[in-house]
């Protein structure tokens, strides 16, 4: 589904990512963890086309075509979805509105009819519950005013709305209590299917705990430079990052 | 217009050789005494109205344009404007639809103006709802509709060149008691040649069945237009009122100076909503209406209401400051408000909220879109005067940027006599972030898409108050009228 292929990305003149691989099939989760300034914030960026983030060499495919050429809104067409680490916020745009608009949007480009208010509403209804998110929210500006595990949460309402084929979760658990963090990784793991791919991008260990990877790749200085099961990830929580610094020639 | 096209005005207006020649002499002077004559002339005006515009118009020769607004433009050569511009046969009005011209029908149809009152109550006009119109092109008013209807409650619904005929003694009473003649520059000067406008008067305890509307259209080359509105709601009433205006794409720039007075009795309440589309001017700031207009509403009665709506996409210079003098106990006034700059307009708008009465309350929310080259002021008076006890006030001013070359101002002026007085002022700028729009894009909008979510989010507060049909007709204007601003 996903075939990343020594990528390299630069971000105002400084490389990030330095060669990057990395295979992801339909139907897996894979986690991408490693220490802060790896790169794991701007490979979520650049599958997703943000401006700033200059690909000078390598090549993605995405469900066999090219994505690296292709605008970020006709990425998220064909379904890539990112849920932010930052969700922003857009005063005066209800949540139902915006999320009506772009779930139109993507069903438009893919030759589907439009949902009418109606149909939108039962859907959207469906889909809060899933994530336990309070059906208030809905009525509210998008993440005006939302605590951060609202934001999350609402992240995750989106994804279960537009049902993309890739979903890339960067950061999702930070700023979570332990209960938001159950909902959310629940939230995650009843979107889990044979058609879709996901991506957890994440620093700490404990969302794996409640989201099980079927692969865990370790990112360091732009590299990947260890792949396991999911095992590795709680080798990483006890030894922390030490070793795999020093098995990357890196200072400790 | 060209020597050959006013000739032709004239010449039907006028088959005597006498009006002709006074119409001649207006041309080659541009604006003087015969100019005011000649429009009083053409509307059969009695003497007062005609002294009552003399006057004004001599005040005016000794005023000086104001040069306060943060607007910059090409002096206005008063000598090079008509001040009079209508279609043939004005002579014989049109009191029924089928006796207007096609082609204006054609041009109200495309402009989706529901003209025909038919239509509209089968269900298939595209208001899909009762909306009276006063359609004013250029000089004069083409048709009103839904008269007969607006009759059957009393309410008064017409042109107000035929009101100073029909009903002198209200026109007489109220034309000029909220906005003098000598208020300011552009008042004057409207006072003096004013051509046509609206006047509606709402009975004592009537709640006016329907929405009521003029829409304004400038046509002719060259031509200035200067309509005067006047209503008045009487004891206990209530009035919605909407205005709407085009004008066509010139390289020139046109004026446009209007009046509006509103007079709310007691207990009466008017909803006055503005949705204002001048051309704007090209790209690269060529053209343009110059759209100087002065609005005020007097509370005079206990608990009266005025709001003020305003969404201002259009002119290439707005010069605009509705208000409310807030003389009746216990009375309120609103003015909300969303204006947008791009291309190269310039927009210098805002309120005055003037607190006489006990108790008064006002609200002022004012947003601020600017972009490409957009520059605009909100500019905003709240003046609290002595025996205002209670008065309260709160206003809001935000201001949104679109791209790094446009501005936004905000001048806030308050005056406070009153011990007892509460004021609150809210004001904040923000530009639509990269991070926003990233946002948006990444969950399938387009950049247009996201930036008319943006905008139209940002206005909402305002665009709520519209009503409906109008409300939608606003978004779309805020919508469209970004195309190409970003990026």
């Amino acid at each position: 589904m996903l075939k990343i292929e020594n990528l390299h990305v630069e971000v105002a003149g400084t490389p990030i990512l330095k060669g990057l691989n990395l295979y992801l099939p339909k139907g897996e989760v894979h986690a991408i963890m490693g220490p802060n300034g790896a790169g794991k914030s701007t490979l979520a960026y650049v599958l997703a086309g943000r401006e700033g983030y200059v690909v000078t060499k390598g090549k993605v495919t995405f469900m066999g075509e090219d994505l690296l050429s292709r605008p970020i809104e006709e990425r998220a067409q064909a379904g890539v979805f990112l849920a932010m680490q930052y969700p922003v916020a857009i005063p005066g745009v209800t949540n139902l509105y915006f999320l009506r608009e772009a779930l139109n949007a993507v069903r438009t480009a893919r030759g589907e009819e439009r949902l009418s208010g109606v149909e939108f509403m039962k859907l959207a209804k469906k889909k809060a519950a899933l994530v336990e998110l309070d059906p208030e929210l809905l009525k509210r500006a998008v993440n005006d005013g939302f605590s951060g595990g609202e934001k999350k949460r609402n992240e995750i309402f989106q994804m279960a709305v537009l049902e993309p084929r890739l979903a890339l979760l960067d950061e999702t658990d930070s700023g979570l209590d332990i209960d938001a963090l159950r909902v959310v990784s629940q939230g995650v793991n009843t979107l889990r299917s044979p058609e879709r791919g996901m991506l957890v991008i994440t620093h700490y260990q404990r969302l794996l705990d409640e989201i099980i990877p079927d692969v865990v790749h370790v990112l360091f200085d732009g590299t990947i430079v260890k792949t396991g099961g999911k095992d590795l990830a709680l080798e990483l929580e006890s030894k922390g990052y030490a070793d795999i610094r020093t098995a990357a020639g890196a200072p400790a | 217009m060209t020597q050959h096209g006013l000739d032709a005005i004239v010449d039907k207006a006028y088959d005597a050789g006498f009006v002709t020649n006074v119409a001649q002499d207006v041309l080659e002077a541009g604006l003087d005494e015969s100019t005011v004559r000649f429009i009083s002339a053409k509307k059969g005006e009695p003497e007062w109205l005609l002294e009552w515009r003399l006057a004004a118009f001599r005040r005016w020769q000794k005023m000086v344009e104001p040069t306060w607004a943060k607007v910059h433009y090409t002096p206005i050569d008063y000598q090079n404007i008509h001040y009079w511009a209508a279609p043939k046969r004005d002579e014989d009005k049109p009191q029924s639809l089928a006796d207007v011209d096609p082609e204006l029908l054609a041009m109200y149809e495309k402009l989706g103006v529901p003209l025909s009152e038919r239509e509209i109550l089968a269900g298939v006009a595209p208001s899909g709802r009762e909306v009276a119109v006063d359609a004013v092109f250029d000089s004069v008013s083409i048709i009103t509709t839904f008269r007969e209807k607006l009759a059957e409650y009393g309410v008064i619904f017409m042109p107000i060149s035929e009101a100073v005929h029909a009903h002198p003694e209200l026109v007489m009473r109220y034309l000029g008691s909220v906005v003098p003649t000598t208020d300011n520059f552009f008042a004057a000067l409207n006072s003096a040649v004013f051509s046509d406008g609206s006047f509606v008067y709402i009975p004592k305890g009537v709640r006016c069945p329907m929405e009521l509307s003029t829409y304004f259209r400038i046509n002719a080359e060259n031509t200035g237009q200067f309509e005067r509105t006047l209503i008045v709601a009487d004891e206990g009433s209530y009035v919605s009122y909407l205005e709407g205006c085009t004008a066509p794409q010139r390289d020139e720039n046109q004026l446009h100076a209007a009046v509006v007075e509103l007079v709310a009795h007691t207990d009466a309440e008017i909803k006055y909503s503005t949705v204002q589309n001048w051309y704007p001017g090209d790209a690269k700031g060529k053209g343009g209406i110059y759209n100087f207009v002065t609005k005020r509403a007097l509370c005079e009665g206990d608990r009266s209401k005025v709001s003020w709506t305003q969404v201002e996409t259009g002119s290439a210079i707005t010069w605009k400051y509705p208000s409310c003098i807030l003389k009746g106990d216990d009375s309120v006034g609103e003015f909300y408000s969303v204006a947008l700059t791009r291309g190269y307009q310039q927009a210098d708008t805002g309120t005055k909220m003037i607190h006489l009465g006990k108790r008064t309350r006002s609200t002022i929310v004012s947003k601020g879109i600017s972009a490409m080259h957009g520059q605009q002021t909100y500019r905003g008076s709240v003046r609290i005067a002595k025996k205002a006890e209670g008065a309260r006030n709160h206003t809001q001013c935000d201001s949104l940027l679109i791209g790094s070359d446009c501005g936004a101002h905000t001048v806030p002026y308050t005056e406070v006599s009153c011990p007892s007085a509460r004021l609150e002022h809210e004001a904040t700028t923000s530009r639509i972030g990269e991070d926003q729009l990233f946002y948006c894009r990444q969950r399938g909008l387009s950049e247009e898409q996201a930036v008319g979510l943006i905008v139209n989010g940002f206005a909402r507060e305002v665009l709520k108050e519209l009503p409906m049909e109008f409300a939608v007709e606003a978004q779309k204007l805020l919508g469209v009228s970004l195309e190409g601003a970003v990026g």
